[in-house]
């Protein structure tokens, strides 16, 4: 119970930290309501793949396969609305098109799923490897459907989603909160999330105990394609398009942002909580480094040794913790 | 006879033949010497780097950074070679891109080992910062027009033949020191103290700990192995392609593991052989090179390759699954079920 706690309290600490520092540098326009609408405009895409991450972490896997499946979902939602769309056709006329792409793109990312959890569950492929192949196989896909083109031109009501707001809060965001939301209740709320976290500690001790493993992985990684379908509507709206091969730099990202988030990578810990911290501290550094002008890339060295050092504060925290017990 | 058919190996090289003998029905242009030699040069460059990663993968750990830690090598000497080229020899360049990779490589260990971060995190953020200073100070310029003597180099070959037309073609010397690199390996995996121990850590690290094994000494020794093919990996595509291009590798980390992999390493570390690494990346390249020959469009590439990985790695999984189970009931109480094979 002290660890979880304490984890969280370093991530707020360093939440606290990242915000002082980057209002320090840029002003404090840095917390003005543009930059906090923008900010919150670009974090929902790596949020929600986030999330698709975590709960194969949770079940001590790994889902590489989040990005190809978000492309290939995205390729097919594409292909209905520039299809079966005439150009000239009025709004109301395509929000049913709209719907039937959504459907016919969540539709893809469970199809995957249920791949990745055949793949997992039953044959007995150990997760990165199984997603890794599947990752390599969707894509590859992908490119046989587009032949590597982009797709593009979509009517106004999927631009709507990623781009407009409702009351002030961007789409986007409201979608990666009802994600997190239904997220959070899955796991704390149903046998199916008790069940997973047992998975991750140790699946031999939850198999004796009667729970169905292979159904658990089953419906993780089928609610792990899910996800990735979701994130790829915000995606193709935001971008007005879609392709093969967006977002690939988004895969070691979601890792980052699980671990950061608390996620173990060897399962069993982890909340949806301390995630969409992790996500935000991301997000302010990326924004308040690119308005000082700041290399894309430097971001991007910066992550990775924030979380190195976040996971050697948690080291060096549960090495103190265990210490005292013996004494 | 039968153990031949428990081997990984064994249907990875039954893979190999019948794609072989398909394409070379189609296309008689592939089963040529020519083609031959072609096939071994391209594949030298992963073959270097799965070298690397079989260590890694024996060893129970990962490595997600090797190619950043191979950009970051090969825009070392990339840079060196422009400035003072002349005054270098190729063994110095070697010899300088091997020093940052096993420099950047213990970086890695030391983080794994110290702070018991999991090999996959500690790969992942290291990845991220190479490649992220890397391309700040460098600003993703594309560096070419390296010294004569550095072409000259790329074009050794040990035996010389003749096309029809003329031209001339053989054994690379890029080949060369492929092929000297994996008999180094086989002989430390197969014959020495070292070796035993990076299988011992892999299969389960607390045993090896009683048995004596020194932890922080195998953990060093494999990840700058790792960073020390990964620098002359990054030697080896300057010499082939002559141009140093600082995002040329980073995200074709998962090709290397694929291929690996598809040799019959397993991600939980303490099997893989160098053997079953050689298959791997054979199979991929010859399914690369094979698809081309067969005019197969360049677009289904990816599918053929995710489809061989799933059905490889599922065989074995679902081999091992049955043969466990059936190894459980007859020979060994639960507890000892773990299979090592």
């Amino acid at each position: 119970m002290l660890r979880k706690t304490s984890y969280l309290g370093i991530l707020l600490i360093a939440l606290v930290v990242v915000t002082v520092l980057m209002t320090l540098f840029n002003g404090i326009g840095f917390l003005s309501l543009r930059n906090l609408r923008s900010m919150s405009f670009q974090l929902p895409e790596l949020g929600i793949l986030t999330l698709a991450m975590m709960i194969a972490m949770l079940t001590s896997g790994i889902n590489l396969s989040i990005i190809a499946t978000s492309n290939l979902s995205g390729i097919m939602m594409a292909l209905i609305l520039t299809r079966l769309v005439p150009a000239e056709s009025p709004l109301a006329g395509s929000i049913w098109i709209t719907i039937l792409a959504i459907l016919a793109g969540l539709a893809i990312g469970a199809i995957v799923g249920m791949l990745n959890g055949f793949l997992v569950a039953v044959v007995d492929i150990s997760p990165i490897l199984a997603t890794l192949g599947t990752m390599i196989m969707i894509s590859g896909i992908s490119v046989v459907i587009t032949e590597g083109y982009v797709i593009s031109g979509f009517p106004q009501a999927i631009l709507t989603i990623g781009n407009k707001s409702f009351l002030g809060i961007p789409n986007p965001m409201i979608i990666f909160l009802i994600c997190a939301g239904v997220m959070a209740v899955i796991l704390n709320r149903t046998p199916l999330g008790t069940r997973i976290y047992m998975i991750g500690s140790n699946p031999t001790a939850t198999f004796y105990s009667g729970v169905n493993n292979r159904k658990v992985l089953f419906r993780t990684y089928i609610i792990s394609g899910i996800y990735s379908g979701v994130a790829a509507i915000i995606m193709i709206s935001r971008f007005n398009s879609a392709k093969a091969d967006y977002g690939e730099s988004y895969l070691l990202q979601t890792v980052l942002a699980a671990v950061l988030g608390g996620i173990s990578a060897s399962g069993g810990f982890g909340k949806v909580s301390g995630l969409i911290i992790s996500l935000i501290i991301m997000q302010m550094i990326s924004s308040g480094l690119n308005l000082l002008g700041v290399s894309n890339f430097l971001t991007i060295a910066l992550w990775g040794i924030i979380l190195i050092l976040v996971m050697v504060l948690k080291y060096l925290l549960e090495k103190g913790v265990s210490k005292r017990r013996v004494a | 006879m039968k153990n031949l058919l428990y081997r990984h190996e064994t249907y990875v090289f039954l893979a190999i033949i019948i794609f072989v003998t398909v394409v070379s029905v189609i296309n008689p242009a592939f089963f040529t010497l020519e083609n031959f030699f072609d096939l071994l040069k391209s594949a030298s460059l992963m073959g270097t780097f799965a070298i690397g990663m079989l260590f890694v993968l024996i060893s129970g750990g990962i490595d997600i950074s090797f190619t950043a830690i191979a950009t970051v090598s090969g825009y070392t000497i990339a840079v060196l070679l422009l400035r003072i080229g002349e005054s270098l020899n190729i063994f110095l360049v070697f010899l300088i891109a091997s020093l940052i990779g096993i420099a950047l490589g213990m970086i890695n260990a030391l983080i794994i080992h110290n702070f018991k971060i999991p090999s996959i995190i500690t790969t992942i953020a290291t990845q991220n910062i190479f490649y992220g200073i890397l391309t700040v100070i460098t600003t993703g310029t594309w560096l070419y027009g390296f010294p004569q003597w550095f072409g000259d180099f790329a074009t050794i070959r040990l035996f010389t033949f003749y096309t029809k037309g003329g031209a001339p073609y053989g054994l690379s010397i890029v080949t060369l020191i492929w092929i000297v690199l994996i008999l180094i390996s086989w002989f430390i995996l197969r014959y020495t103290v070292l070796g035993r121990g990076i299988y011992a850590m892999g299969g389960n690290t607390l045993s090896a700990q009683r048995a004596g094994f020194n932890l922080f000494g195998l953990t060093m020794f494999v990840y700058s192995w790792m960073g020390l093919m990964a620098g002359i990996g990054s030697v080896i595509q300057a010499l082939l392609v002559q141009t140093v291009a600082p995002n040329s590798l980073v995200g074709k980390e998962m090709d290397v593991i694929a291929a690996v992999v598809l040799g019959g390493a397993s991600m939980a570390g303490g099997s893989g052989s160098v053997l079953g690494m050689i298959l791997g990346v054979t199979l991929i390249s010859i399914l690369g090179n094979g698809m081309t020959i067969m005019r197969v469009p360049a677009v289904w590439y990816n599918v053929v390759i995710g489809l061989v990985i799933i059905v490889s790695v599922g065989a074995s999984a679902y081999r091992r699954k049955i043969f466990t189970r059936r190894k459980v009931i007859t020979e060994t109480p639960p507890s000892g079920g773990q299979s090592a094979a």
